[in-house]
C-alpha cells in the first residue's frame, strides 16, 4: 500500500474516501470527506443547533444561499422520507456535519441522506471539527464560505479567493429563486402521526380563505393553516396586491423565506396595500417584510438564530415557548418607533432580547419572527395559527379586531 | 414569579442508604438542592440517615439530622425545627414515600407544613398504577394493557386480550418478588399461581408485554408559570424488557425523526400537566414500536431521579439545583444558566457530542444470583462517557467500567458448535456481557439484521458496533505504515491505546510513543448546554480527537484529584465523599482543583465542585493525557479507592507528581512479604500466614498454620473472592474454582482468628505526627468483611489498655511507612492479643462516618497535609473521643437477588451504610438498625435457631427478650438449651423437617424477629437458607451472628426504656468542641 491510497478504516477495502474542502473567506480551511453531490458551492456559513430534523432543515427554502453546519454530530441516522420534506427540493448551498450514516434506521425511512443530497445536487462535507467551525462563526460572525466536493478542485487558495469574491446575503433577493411560479391550492393537513400520541384537536370547517405569499414557504405552515380550517391559495412572491384582492381572501399570510428582507423586490408595497384592508399574519421573513412595510428597518444579526431550543417569551403572559428559530436578520424596534406606526413588540428572544413578534395596535396585523410551525422543533408556539384563525374570523364577521387585541387574548 | 417570601425554613428529605436503584445520584441532587436553597437565604433542615454523603456534611445544611427516616423521627424533627415546607422530590423514592406517609398521617397538616415541588395528589397520581392509567386515558395516551387478577381464571381472561409474552407483577411484594415474564402459553398458569401465592393479598397484575420495543426517556422540567422544557432525551441501547437502570443508554435519542420526537415531547408535557407536577423535574419513560412508531407510556417519576442526574451531567444543565429554585417560586426564565451566564434556564439544552452510560454490575459477588437482566434493576453503579461520536463514547465508556475491558474484545468461548450456541444465547438473552457477544457475532460475520432479530437492539447501534469490529479487522492486519496512517482515525473512533496494543500485539507504551511521535493527541471540548452557540464559562471538559482544544489550562497552582470511577460493592460513595473533600479543602487553601472521574452519579462530577472537571475514563492513558495538558503540581490518588490507587505506580513511573504517601509506601503495605518484614521490625503481630503462588504451595502453608484459614487474592478491595476455608478439600476447591494462583497473582493464606473482635482505625499522619481519627469496634466477629459489619465509635467493649495499644501500633505503622495523609488499619483482638490484619495507606470507606462521629473533616485535613501542611498547623493534634456513640450499620441488596443467601462472610456484599447516633450504645445501635430497614420490634415473637457453639451464649440475649415479653420459638437443639436455662420455648421444625416449620411460621406473619446462626457446612447452610430468605422477603429483622443478636436484644431493651430522640449533627458537634475529651 502506498501512502495516499489508503482506504477508509473499517471499510475492508471497499471505500476510498472522497475528498472535500470547506474554506471560509477569512482563510479558515477544513478538509473532510465528501458526500452528496460532486460540486463547488459558495454560501454564507451558518450553524443550526437542532438535534433532530436534519431533513426538514435541508429542505427549508429559508436556507437558500447558505451552507448549513449541524452542531449535533450524528446525522443521517433516520434517513429521509417523503413526508418530512418542507419544500419541493433543497435550496441550501451545502451541508456540513461531523459524521454521516448511510444506512438509516427508522420505520419511515425510504432512502439515505447521502443519496438524497446527491439527487438534488447539494454537496456535503463530513468528518471535520464542526464544533471549532461553530465557535469561529459564533466569535467572528457568519461569513461566506466555499464547499468543494469536486476532487479536481481541492486547492485551498483558489477556493478562499472564490469565497472572498462571493457576495454575502445583504442586498441579495433570494426569494425569487425559491418562490413558486404559479398560484396553487394547498389542501394537505398535518401528518397523521403515530398511534398513541396526544390526540389532535379536530379541524374547524373550511369556511375561510387565506392567500399565502410564498417567499419560500415551508409545507408545515400550509398544513397548519389547513388544520385551522382555512382554504389555502399559495401565490408567487411577485403577486400584486390587486391580484391577491381579486382572489377575495379573508386573510393574507406572509411566509418565511431566505436572505435579506430588504432586498425582496416589490413585496413591501403589496403588503402595505393589503394591510389596509386584510387581516395579515407573517412568519420569519414574512414578519420582517411586515416590519419593513410598516416603515421599520431590519438589521443583520452576528450569526443569527438557527435551532429548535430558543426561548421565546410572550410578553403579554410572560410565558416562555421553546421555539424553532431560523433567521439571520431581525426587525429593529427603534426603527418602528421612529416610523411612528402604532406597533408593539409582543415576543422577544430571552437569550439576546431580539424582537420576535409584532402586533399592530389598530389594524388586524401580527407577525412572529420564529417558527410556530416548528418542523423541526417543538410545537409550543403553534397557538399563533389559532390566533390567526380568530383574527380572520372576527374580521370576516365585521367585529373589531387588531393584532394587539389578539396577542393579548382580548378578542373574545 | 419571584422567590417565595412566605417560606423561611425548608425541610429537605434525603434518600437514605445506597441501595440498588437508589445510589449516590441523590447525594448529588440533594447537595445541589441544599446549596441552591441556602444561596437564596432559606434555612435548610436536612434529614438523611446516610453518613457517607456530602449532603450530610454539617456545612451543607443549617441543621443536619442523621436520624432514622421514619414518620416518628421526622415528626420530632418537624417539632424541633418548625419548617414551613418540605421538599420531597430530590431524595428518590425514599423521600417521596416518607413525605406521603407524613401527609397520610396528618403530620404535615398538624404542623402546617407545606409540600413543595410536588403535592401529595400529584405523587399519588404518578405512583398509583390505576390512577396513572386513568390519568393517561384522560389525555388520550396509552399505557400497556393490563388487568388485576385474584384468581387463575381472572388472569386467563386478562391475558386473552393482553397476549403472550405477558408481564406478571404480584402486588405488595418487596423488590418485585414473585414477578416474572411469561414467554410461553404453557408456563402461564404456573407463573400466575406463583405470583398469587407470593402476594400477601393474592393479587397480581397481568400486563401486556412490549418486549423488543425501543425505550426512551425524557427529562422534563416545569415551573409555576407552566413553562415546560425538555432537558434531555435518552435512548436505550437495550430494548424494552431490561430495566432502564440496567440498560446501556445514549443521549440524545438517535433513531427518532423530528416528527416522532416532537410527538413524544408533546406527550411528556401533557403528562406533566395532567399529573400536576407543579414545579421541578420529572422523567417520563416511553416505549416505541420499531415497526410503526406506536407510542406507549411506561411510567413517570414526579421527582429527580438517576436519569436526571445522568441528564444533568450529559448536558451541563443542573436539574436538581433548578428544581429547588422552581420549588420556591422562581420561574425558569428568572434563573440563569450557570454555564453561559448570559442566557436564562428557560431553554432546552442542545449537545454536540454523544453520551453513553453503561451500568456496572457485581454479579461476581453473588455467584448464585441470576445475571439475566429483567424488569428489576440489578446494577450497582454506572459510568458515563462523552465522545463526539457514538463509537467514541461507547469505547470510552467501556474502558471506564474497569472490568478489564479496553474495548470490545472477543469473549472466551468454547470452540465449535458449543461456542456458536453459547454465543447465540448471549446475544439473545440480556446479561452484562451482551455487548461483547454482539460484537463477536458481528465479527464472525453474522448480519446486523440477524443480530437485531435476536437481540432487538436497534440496527443503528449494531451498525456502529459493526464499524468498530471492521476497523479492528483492518487494524489487526495493518503493517507499520498502515498503522501510522490509521492511528488518528482509530483514536477518533475511540480505540484505547491498550486495545490497539492488543490488536497489534505490542505494549501499550509503544502505542503511546507512536502517538506522541505522530502528534496524535486528544483535544478537550467543553460541555456547555448549547452546542457552542454561547461561550462557556465552566471548564467542564471531555477528550476527543479533533483539531481545536478548548481546555485553556491556567498558570495557577493546581492539584489534580482522581475520582473513584463507577460505584461497585466495596468502592462506593464514601470514596467520592473523600475526593470531594479534597477538592473543597484545596480550593479553600488557594489551589486550582482539577477533578477526573467518569461516574455521573456523583458530587465530584458536578461542574460546580472543582475548578475544572474532566469527565474521562480513569485509565493510565486518559489520565496521563490530562496530566500532560494541565501539568498540575500534584496528583491525589489515595482518595478514590482502588481505582486511582492502581494507577499510582505507573503514573509515578511516567513522571506524574503523586502527592502524599509515596507509591512505594503503598506497595510496602500491599506487598505481603515487604509488609511482613515491616511488622517484624516494628514488633507487631499478625495472624500466621504466607503468600502462595500455586495451589500446592497454598496447601503446604495451610497445613503449617492450621485450619481454618482465610484465603484471598492479593490487591483486591471489598474482599473480592475472600473465603474462610476449613479443610484441605475446601481449599482445593477454592484454588481450583475461585482463583487461579500464579506468580503474578499470588494468593494470601492466613490463619483465621475465630471469634476475634475486629477493629478499624482511621488516622492521619503528616510524617511527624500521627493522630487517630477514630477507633471502630466491629459488632460482628472476625470473618465478616469489615464493610459489612456494624461498628461502634468509640469501642463499646474494648478495654482502655487495648485501645491504647491500638493507638501505639497505628502510630508506629504510619511513621514507618512515611504516610502523608490518611491511613486505615484493621486489627483483630483475640484473647487480649492484638493482631494487625491489614494496613491501607489511603482513604478508607469509614472516613465519612468517622468525620461525622468526631466532628472533624478527616479527608479535608488529610488533603491539606498532602499539600504540605502539618497537623500542628491544622490544629488537629489529638484524638477526639466523643461522649456519644455512633454506630454504623451496613445495608444489603439481598432482596434484589432471589436465590442468594443472606449470610455474611469475608466477601463484602453491602451496598450502603447508615449511622445511628445516641448517648447510649443500645439506642445508637437501635437507630442504626431502624435506618438499615431492620425495624426492631418492641414485642411479639422471636424465632431462634443457632449453631451448637452459639447455643449457650444465645441464652443471655433471649432472656433479655423474654423479660421484655417476647414469646420464643426455637428449633429443637437451640430450644432445649434455652429451656434448660429456664426459658419457656415453643418448638418448631427446621424447614427441611416437614410441616410446622420455621418458614411456615415466618410466612404466616407470626414471627417478628429471627436469630439464626449456622455451622459452616454447606448442608446446614442449605437447610436454613429458606428461613433466612423468608425473613428477608417479609421484611422481618434478622441476625445471622451471635454478636448482632446480642446487640439487637440490647437495642430492643434500650428502646423499651426510652423512645428515640433526635439531635442535629451541628448540636452534637458543638458539644464535642465544647468539652474536648481528647
Amino acid at each position: 500500500m502506498s501512502s495516499g491510497a489508503f482506504l477508509q478504516l473499517g471499510s475492508r477495502g471497499r471505500t476510498a474516501r472522497r475528498p472535500a474542502l470547506l474554506v471560509l473567506a477569512d482563510g479558515t480551511v477544513y478538509r473532510g470527506s465528501a458526500f452528496g453531490a460532486e460540486s463547488v458551492q459558495s454560501g454564507e456559513v451558518i450553524f443550526n443547533t437542532s438535534m433532530t430534523g436534519y431533513q426538514e432543515i435541508v429542505t427549508d427554502p429559508s436556507y437558500a444561499g447558505q451552507i448549513v453546519t449541524m452542531t449535533y454530530t450524528q446525522i443521517g441516522n433516520v434517513g429521509v422520507n417523503p413526508e418530512d420534506e418542507e419544500s419541493r427540493r433543497p435550496f441550501l448551498s451545502g451541508f456540513v456535519i461531523k459524521e454521516l450514516f448511510e444506512e438509516p434506521s427508522n420505520w419511515r425511512a425510504e432512502g439515505s441522506l447521502d443519496d438524497y443530497l446527491r439527487d438534488h445536487a447539494i454537496p456535503g462535507i463530513s468528518g471535520i471539527d464542526t464544533r471549532s467551525l461553530v465557535r469561529r462563526i459564533r466569535d467572528h460572525g457568519a461569513q461566506v464560505g466555499v464547499l468543494s466536493t469536486d476532487p479536481e478542485r481541492q486547492d485551498e487558495a483558489e477556493l478562499v479567493a472564490l469565497a472572498r469574491r462571493t457576495p454575502g446575503l445583504d442586498g441579495r433577493d433570494l426569494v425569487s429563486e425559491v418562490t413558486c411560479t404559479e398560484a396553487y391550492e394547498w389542501v394537505e393537513g398535518l401528518w397523521a402521526g403515530v398511534d398513541g400520541q396526544v390526540p389532535r384537536a379536530s379541524r374547524p370547517e373550511a369556511s375561510l380563505h387565506v392567500v399565502a405569499y410564498d417567499f419560500g414557504v415551508k409545507k408545515n405552515i400550509l398544513r397548519l393553516l389547513v388544520e385551522q380550517g382555512f382554504r389555502v391559495t399559495v401565490v408567487p412572491a411577485t403577486t400584486s396586491a390587486d391580484s391577491v384582492l381579486a382572489l377575495n381572501p379573508d386573510g393574507v399570510f406572509l411566509s418565511n423565506g431566505p436572505g435579506d428582507p430588504a432586498a425582496v423586490e416589490g413585496v413591501r408595497e403589496a403588503v402595505r396595500s393589503l394591510a389596509q384592508t386584510k387581516p395579515l399574519f407573517g412568519i420569519c421573513l414574512g414578519h420582517q417584510i411586515l416590519g419593513l412595510s410598516l416603515g421599520g428597518e431590519t438589521r443583520k444579526l452576528k450569526f443569527g438564530h438557527h435551532g429548535a431550543n430558543q426561548p421565546g417569551q410572550d410578553l403579554s403572559t410572560g410565558k416562555v415557548a421553546i421555539c424553532a428559530e431560523n433567521h439571520g436578520y431581525a426587525v429593529d424596534k427603534d426603527s418602528l418607533d421612529r416610523a411612528g406606526e402604532p406597533v408593539e413588540v409582543t415576543h422577544v428572544n430571552l437569550n439576546d432580547g431580539t424582537v420576535e413578534g409584532l402586533a399592530h395596535l389598530e389594524k388586524p396585523l401580527f407577525s412572529v419572527q420564529y417558527h410556530p410551525e416548528a418542523s423541526p422543533g417543538p410545537h409550543d408556539a403553534s397557538y399563533f395559527f389559532q390566533r390567526f384563525r380568530q383574527m380572520v374570523e372576527r374580521h370576516a364577521a365585521g367585529k373589531p379586531v387588531t393584532g394587539a387585541s389578539i396577542a393579548r387574548g382580548q378578542a373574545d | 414569579m419571584p422567590r417565595r417570601e412566605d417560606l423561611n425554613t425548608i425541610l429537605v428529605i434525603g434518600s437514605g442508604p445506597i441501595v440498588i436503584g437508589q445510589a449516590c445520584e441523590f447525594d448529588y441532587s440533594g447537595t445541589q438542592a441544599c446549596k441552591a436553597l441556602r444561596e437564596d437565604g432559606y434555612r435548610v433542615v436536612l434529614v438523611n440517615s446516610n453518613p457517607a454523603t456530602i449532603m450530610t456534611d454539617p456545612e451543607t445544611a443549617d441543621r443536619t439530622y442523621i436520624e432514622p427516616m421514619t414518620v416518628d423521627a421526622v415528626e420530632k424533627i418537624i417539632e424541633a425545627e418548625k419548617p414551613d415546607a418540605v421538599l420531597p422530590t430530590i431524595g428518590g423514592q425514599t423521600a417521596l414515600n416518607l413525605a406521603m406517609s407524613l401527609d397520610a398521617e396528618g403530620i404535615l397538616e398538624r404542623h402546617q407544613v407545606e409540600l413543595i415541588g410536588a403535592d401529595s395528589r400529584a405523587i399519588q397520581k404518578a405512583e398509583n398504577r390505576e390512577e396513572f392509567r386513568s390519568a393517561m386515558g384522560k389525555i388520550g395516551l396509552r399505557v400497556p394493557a393490563s388487568g388485576v387478577a385474584h384468581t387463575l381464571e381472572e388472569a386467563r381472561s386478562i391475558v386473552a386480550s393482553t397476549g403472550i409474552p405477558a408481564i406478571i407483577r404480584p402486588s405488595f411484594t418487596m423488590g418485585g418478588a414473585g414477578g416474572s415474564i411469561c414467554y410461553r402459553d404453557e408456563d402461564f398458569d404456573e407463573l400466575v399461581a406463583w405470583a398469587l401465592d407470593q402476594s400477601p393479598t393474592t393479587e397480581c397484575l397481568i400486563e401486556q408485554s412490549v418486549l423488543g420495543w425501543k425505550e426512551y426517556e425524557l427529562e422534563v422540567m416545569r415551573d409555576k408559570a407552566d413553562n415546560v422544557v425538555v432537558i434531555c432525551s435518552i435512548e436505550n441501547f437495550d430494548a424494552m424488557g431490561v430495566h432502564t437502570g440496567d440498560s446501556i443508554t445514549v443521549a440524545p435519542a438517535q433513531t427518532l425523526t423530528d416528527r416522532e420526537y416532537q410527538e413524544m415531547r408533546d406527550a411528556a408535557i401533557a403528562i406533566m400537566r395532567e399529573i400536576g407536577v407543579e414545579t421541578g423535574g420529572s422523567n417520563v419513560q416511553f416505549g416505541v414500536d420499531p415497526k410503526d412508531g406506536s407510542l406507549i407510556v411506561i411510567e413517570m417519576n414526579p421527582r429527580v431521579s438517576r436519569s436526571s442526574a445522568l441528564a444533568s451531567k450529559a448536558t451541563g444543565f443542573p436539574i436538581a439545583k433548578i428544581a429547588a429554585k422552581l420549588a420556591v417560586g422562581y420561574s425558569l426564565d428568572e434563573v440563569s444558566n450557570d454555564i453561559t451566564r448570559e442566557t436564562p434556564a428557560s431553554f432546552e439544552p442542545t449537545i454536540d457530542y454523544v453520551v453513553t452510560k453503561i451500568p456496572r454490575f457485581t454479579f461476581e459477588k453473588f455467584p448464585l444470583a441470576d445475571s439475566v437482566l429483567t424488569t428489576q434493576m440489578k446494577s450497582v453503579g454506572e459510568v458515563m462517557a462523552i465522545g463526539r461520536t457514538f463509537k467514541e463514547s461507547l469505547q470510552k465508556a467501556i474502558r471506564s467500567l474497569e472490568i478489564d475491558h479496553a474495548g470490545l474484545e472477543s469473549p472466551a468461548l468454547p470452540g465449535g458448535e458449543e461456542g456458536e450456541a453459547k454465543l447465540a444465547e448471549s446475544v439473545e438473552v440480556p446479561r452484562p456481557d451482551r455487548p461483547w457477544a454482539v460484537a463477536e457475532s458481528l465479527r464472525r460475520g453474522m448480519s446486523v439484521e440477524d443480530v437485531y432479530r435476536q437481540s432487538s437492539i436497534d440496527p443503528w447501534f449494531l451498525r456502529r458496533v459493526e464499524e468498530i469490529v471492521r476497523a479492528e479487522a483492518d487494524l489487526r492486519g495493518a503493517d507499520s505504515e498502515a498503522r501510522e496512517h490509521w492511528l488518528r482515525e482509530a483514536k477518533e473512533m475511540g480505540f484505547s491505546d491498550r486495545r490497539l496494543a492488543a490488536l497489534w500485539q505490542v505494549e501499550e507504551g509503544e502505542v503511546r510513543a507512536l502517538r506522541e511521535r505522530l502528534g496524535v493527541r486528544p483535544v478537550y471540548k467543553r460541555v456547555d448546554t448549547c452546542g457552542a452557540e454561547f461561550q462557556a464559562h465552566t471548564p467542564y471538559l471531555y477528550s476527543t480527537y479533533e483539531q481545536e482544544c478548548e481546555s485553556e489550562p491556567t498558570n495557577a497552582r493546581k492539584i489534580m484529584i482522581l475520582g473513584g470511577g463507577p460505584n461497585r460493592i466495596g468502592q462506593g460513595i464514601e470514596f467520592d465523599y473523600c475526593c470531594v473533600h479534597a477538592v473543597f479543602a484545596l480550593r479553600e487553601a488557594g489551589f486550582e482543583t482539577i477533578m477526573v472521574n467518569c461516574n455521573p452519579e456523583t458530587v465530584s462530577t458536578d461542574y460546580d465542585t472543582s475548578d475544572r472537571l474532566y469527565f474521562e475514563p480513569l485509565t493510565l492513558e486518559d489520565v496521563l493525557e490530562i496530566v500532560d495538558k494541565e501539568k498540575p503540581e500534584g496528583l491525589i490518588v489515595q482518595f478514590g479507592g482502588q481505582t486511582p490507587l492502581k494507577l499510582a505506580v505507573p503514573l509515578a513511573e511516567a513522571g506524574a507528581p503523586i502527592l502524599g504517601t509515596s507509591p512505594d509506601a503503598i506497595d510496602r503495605a500491599e506487598d505481603r512479604e515487604r509488609f511482613d518484614e515491616m511488622l517484624e521490625t516494628l514488633g507487631l503481630e499478625r495472624p500466621a500466614g504466607a503468600v502462595a503462588r500455586s495451589a500446592p504451595e497454598a496447601e503446604v502453608i495451610a497445613e503449617e498454620i492450621g485450619y481454618p484459614v482465610l484465603v484471598r487474592p492479593s490487591y483486591v478491595l471489598g474482599g473480592r473472592a475472600m473465603q474462610i476455608v476449613r479443610d484441605q478439600s475446601a481449599l482445593r476447591d477454592y484454588m481450583r474454582f475461585a482463583v487461579q494462583a500464579s506468580p503474578e497473582h499470588p494468593v494470601l493464606v492466613d490463619r483465621f482468628l475465630a471469634d476475634a473482635i475486629e477493629v478499624d482505625v482511621d488516622a492521619i499522619c503528616d510524617g511527624e505526627r500521627v493522630v487517630v481519627g477514630g477507633i471502630m469496634e466491629h459488632i460482628e466477629e472476625a470473618g465478616v468483611h469489615s464493610g459489612d459489619s456494624a461498628c461502634s465509635l468509640p469501642p463499646y467493649s474494648l478495654s482502655r489498655s487495648v485501645t491504647e495499644e491500638i493507638v501505639q501500633a497505628t502510630r508506629k505503622l504510619a511513621l514507618e511507612l512515611g504516610v502523608r495523609g490518611l491511613m486505615n488499619v484493621q486489627f483483630a483482638v483475640k484473647d487480649g492479643r492484638l493482631f494487625v490484619i491489614e494496613v491501607n495507606p489511603r482513604a478508607s470507606r469509614t472516613v465519612p462516618f468517622v468525620s461525622k462521629a468526631i466532628g472533624r473533616p478527616l479527608a479535608k485535613l488529610a488533603a491539606l497535609v498532602m499539600a504540605g501542611k502539618t497537623l500542628d498547623e491544622l490544629g488537629f493534634t489529638e484524638e477526639i473521643i466523643p461522649s456519644h456513640y455512633s454506630v454504623k450499620e451496613a445495608v444489603f441488596p439481598f432482596v434484589k437477588f432471589p436465590g442468594v443467601d443472606t449470610l455474611l462472610g469475608p466477601e463484602m456484599k453491602s451496598t450502603g451504610e447508615v449511622m445511628g447516633i445516641d448517648s447510649e450504645f443500645g439506642r445508637a445501635f437501635a437507630k442504626a438498625q431502624i435506618q438499615a430497614g431492620n425495624s426492631l420490634p418492641s414485642s411479639g415473637t422471636v424465632l431462634v435457631s443457632v449453631r451448637r457453639s452459639d447455643q449457650e451464649q444465645v441464652v443471655e440475649p433471649i432472656r433479655v427478650l423474654s423479660e421484655l415479653g417476647f414469646d420464643i420459638l426455637a428449633t429443637r437443639g437451640t430450644g432445649r438449651v434455652l429451656e434448660e436455662a429456664g426459658l419457656s420455648v415453643q418448638y418448631l421444625n427446621k424447614a427441611h423437617e416437614g410441616s410446622g416449620n420455621t418458614v411456615e411460621e415466618i410466612e404466616k406473619g407470626s414471627v417478628q424477629l429471627v436469630i439464626n446462626t449456622v455451622e459452616s457446612e454447606p448442608e446446614s447452610i442449605k437447610d436454613s437458607f429458606s428461613m433466612r430468605r423468608a425473613a428477608l422477603q417479609r421484611g422481618i429483622p434478622y441476625s445471622t451472628t451471635l454478636a448482632a443478636a446480642r446487640a439487637s436484644a440490647a437495642a430492643i431493651r434500650a428502646l423499651s426504656e426510652q423512645s428515640i430522640g433526635v439531635r442535629s449533627l451541628q448540636e452534637i458537634h458543638s458539644r464535642i468542641e465544647g468539652t474536648p475529651e481528647g
